[in-house]
């Protein structure tokens, strides 16, 4: 086969520190394999090994080289790298489908405990780190990697830096995640609310996210715009601070090198409050930030109208993102941490809901002149919706985080429909709504397959997620006051049990709810599916009404 | 506007650092002075590390993620000391590598479950926890009565405990595996030394099969001596306010 000099050419042509790298990888993964303490890392070994062995298939196979012929939207002089965010548009679609199933499993066993299965990989223990990592990082992670690769080369006119680097973004993220995955199901985990990956999956983040920051920072140098657009901003916090949180929550000692396991850094209440210091602001830079980078590009482009305020945007940028950091203690609300800390994260916590009220302001605003489009195009509806629920979502937060609130809330359902009120509205919503967006540029298509199927997946998922958080407001608001009642002998009026009891009913329309959002996302697989497939359903176009023009497009709207 | 935020929209390395700056601020004022405010964790007598079997134990709630229906943390309200029993201590936890104080009570909170059932119940419960418990949604575990432990390397788990600061002694470690052998075996030539190396430690055949050490005997381990090592008759709270 060395012989051959087709062969040769092509892996002249391709890299070859990449494939140097891809061979390490492979031996490396053979050697853990081989001296492994137990039965996960060999596991994880050899799938270090497969990942390598195909990467450098592919790699001597070009897969990784833009054909010549593809659809690539060209700007100036710039042809974009479009590859990677074709693959994350198919990978967010795959893992939203994963993360939401699992989320129903997990849903209707708090219903049916029988559905545990009483087997030690399908307890509600091992599947919930899988479901909450699924959806946020597999899914968010991956919509947000693929939508800041088409931002910034769009908003900057250059094409991605460093080659075949932002492939390995993709591919090396998305194995963090199998390795993740198999890992929780398996029993590996450290038991941090959304940083359960032992030490050598994190190591591997790491990696795969100091090259996300060079492909993002590299395409900012290399920009022909003068400015760097503000969704860019708001991307290079996120993945800034993700490092930082990362790195810092994630300090631990290995048992062995050749075994998962590790004891973490700091114990006690040290450990917590770095833990959700962690915890909150995955929230507030992967959820949040991430995020809003999408609203700042795709409304805008979506709605043909500039962004509303670029002063609005400037403010609420840098007090959103100082604000954030110290909210972290309102998870730890009358616990063993430090009264002070406790204090100074409520604090921070109400302020911070001013700038997330000017994100959803200016996200809104920025329909001016646009708001017959709401009518029109389910996309905007969705955009819309996404924005609402953020704002909704920010002003329930800052209401949890006042101590005398969250003696009632913490521990119950209530901060369950919370967070699903932010997920599946506010995320979940915008990152539809974008990857909708996304799908028919990237693979040149007029337009969608279908937006009469999009708005079916509006109005199903958004009723699901009013049956979901309207159950949680209920159960949680209930438990908490049946833990605190007295009878009249004052004695405590509920045993635990009965508690439990009571929210049966409530955790059956929450997985009601549940079903809906997840058939929303089959419909979308579907219509995506068809989309990139080439196929047009044959639909009655809505009538639009001429938009009033008032405002006239800034510097503050996107590139092109 | 008198400030030029130009100078961030036109330099990428400068909004970087700018970013940096700004998010690290927070972390520093709340989390660093954790590490050197004396009154952070109170002075109280009787918590002592973990012995090897409860240790393994503790592996085992973490493993099957435990924390994610149960905390571990009373907090300072009436209804909860009733229920649960004094408010949980920050020293309590001082050697918990990470903390398990969790974030939801889909089941009861566990600081204080320590003697409050019997090791027969704790069996019953886990192989199938609405035995005993009809309205429970908990899962069952049947499978850590008959898996057995693993603990080949409790002497290097000991010893990254250590190096992140849990005195264990070396001749703790040394002594680690007849140590969690001897606690689950009351027959054991050791067995009576446990509790002066691991004050307070339960001696028992928490799963009632003398055959081998099963999974289920280390979480039991564990579960009965939460919540115990404080001996809060005598213990002084107002020393303690902070």
């Amino acid at each position: 086969m060395a012989n051959n000099p087709d062969l040769k050419r092509r892996l002249q042509k391709g890299n070859p520190i990449l494939m140097g790298l891809l061979i390490f990888g492979a031996l490396m993964g053979l050697f853990i394999a081989s001296r492994a303490k137990d039965g996960v890392m060999e596991l994880h070994g050899f799938m270090l090994v497969g990942a390598a062995l195909i990467g450098a298939y592919a790699l001597i196979h070009k897969a990784f080289d833009e054909p010549k012929d593809a659809l690539v939207e060209r700007g100036p002089g710039v042809t974009y790298m479009d590859g990677p965010i074709r693959a994350g548009v198919i990978a967010s679609m795959f893992w939203a489908i994963i993360g939401l199933l699992v989320g129903v499993v997990i849903a209707w066993q708090l219903v049916f405990p029988g559905l545990n299965l009483d087997l030690p990989w399908t307890t509600f223990g091992r599947l919930r780190p899988l479901h909450t990592s699924a959806v946020i990082f597999a899914f968010g992670g991956n919509v947000l990697i693929a939508t800041s690769f088409h931002v910034v080369q769009r908003t900057s006119k250059a094409r991605l830096w460093g080659g075949s680097a932002a492939w390995f973004v993709f591919w090396g993220y998305n194995l963090f995640i199998v390795l993740a995955a198999s890992g929780y199901v398996l029993g590996v985990t450290q038991s941090k609310e959304y940083a359960e990956p032992e030490w050598y999956v994190d190591l591997w983040l790491t990696i795969v996210w100091v090259v996300y920051l060079l492909v993002f920072l590299g395409t900012l140098w290399k920009r022909t715009e003068p400015h760097i657009y503000v969704a860019n901003w708001f991307y290079l916090a996120f993945i800034v601070t993700v490092a930082m949180l990362h790195i810092v929550n994630n300090l631990a000692v290995p048992v062995s090198f050749y075994g998962t396991q590790s004891v973490q850094l700091f114990a006690g209440v040290q450990s917590a409050l770095t833990q959700w210091w962690y915890g909150h602001n995955a929230v507030g830079f992967f959820l949040t930030a991430g995020f809003l980078g999408i609203m700042y590009y795709y409304v805008p482009k979506r709605a043909e109208r500039p962004v509303y305020s670029y002063r609005l945007s400037i403010v609420h940028f840098w007090s959103l993102i100082f604000l954030y950091i110290w909210a972290g203690p309102h998870h730890l609300h009358y616990t063993a941490l430090p009264d002070w800390a406790q204090t100074l994260g409520m604090v921070f916590s109400i302020m911070l809901w001013m700038p997330s009220w000017g994100g959803m302001i200016n996200g809104l605003m920025t329909l001016s002149g646009a708001w017959d489009k709401l009518r029109t195009d389910p996309i905007i509806r969705m955009f819309v919706l996404a924005i609402a629920f953020y704002g909704m979502s920010t002003f329930e937060g800052p209401v949890m985080s006042i101590k005398a609130v969250n003696s009632l809330s913490h521990y119950t359902d209530w901060t369950i429909g919370h967070v699903h009120s932010g997920a599946l509205g506010w995320v979940g919503m915008i990152s539809f709504a974008a990857l909708y967006y996304l799908a028919p540029v990237m693979w040149g298509r007029p337009r969608l397959y279908s937006l009469k199927l999009v708005n079916w997946h509006f109005w199903i998922a958004t009723i699901g997620i009013l049956l979901y958080i309207t159950a949680m407001w209920v159960s949680g608001i209930m438990q908490g006051l049946m833990w605190r009642a007295y009878d009249s002998l004052g004695f405590l009026e509920y045993s635990f049990i009965e508690t439990v009891e009571a929210m049966h009913p409530f955790y059956i329309i929450r997985g009601v709810g549940g079903i809906l959002y997840l058939t929303g996302a089959l419909i979308m697989a579907y219509n995506l599916w068809r989309t990139i497939r080439g196929d047009l359903a044959v639909e009655a176009e809505p009538k639009a009404r001429p938009a009033v023009t008032t405002a006239t497009p800034t510097q503050t709207a996107p590139a092109e | 506007m008198a400030f030029k935020h130009d100078v961030f929209e036109k330099h990428s390395l400068v909004l970087t650092v700018g970013i940096l700056a700004t998010v690290a601020i927070g972390g520093l004022v709340e989390i660093a002075p954790l590490f050197y405010l004396e009154s952070t964790v109170e002075k109280v007598e009787g918590v002592r590390p973990y012995s090897p079997l409860e240790l393994k134990g503790r592996d085992i709630y973490i493993r099957e993620g435990c924390y994610n229906c149960h905390s571990q943390m009373v907090r300072p309200l009436r209804d909860e000391v009733e229920r649960y029993g004094p408010y949980s201590l920050a020293a309590e936890s001082m050697y918990d590598h990470p903390f398990q104080w969790g974030s939801k009570r889909t089941g009861p909170d566990l600081a204080r479950v320590g003697g409050r059932y019997s090791n027969d119940w704790h069996v019953a419960h886990m192989i199938n926890p609405r035995s005993v418990v009809p309205e429970s949604i908990m899962p069952g575990y049947p499978h850590l009565q008959e898996d057995r432990l693993m603990f080949d390397d409790i002497q290097e788990v000991m010893a990254a405990h250590q190096a992140v600061g849990v005195p264990y002694t070396a001749e703790q470690i040394e002594n680690a595996k007849a140590d969690l052998v001897a606690q689950s075996d009351p027959n054991h030539e050791r067995a009576f030394d446990i509790e002066d190396i691991y004050p307070k430690a339960i001696v028992a055949d928490f799963d009632g099969n003398p055959a081998f050490v099963s999974e289920m005997d280390a979480l039991i381990a564990y579960l009965q001596m939460l919540g115990t090592l404080v001996d809060f008759s005598v213990y002084d709270a107002s020393e303690n306010l902070r």
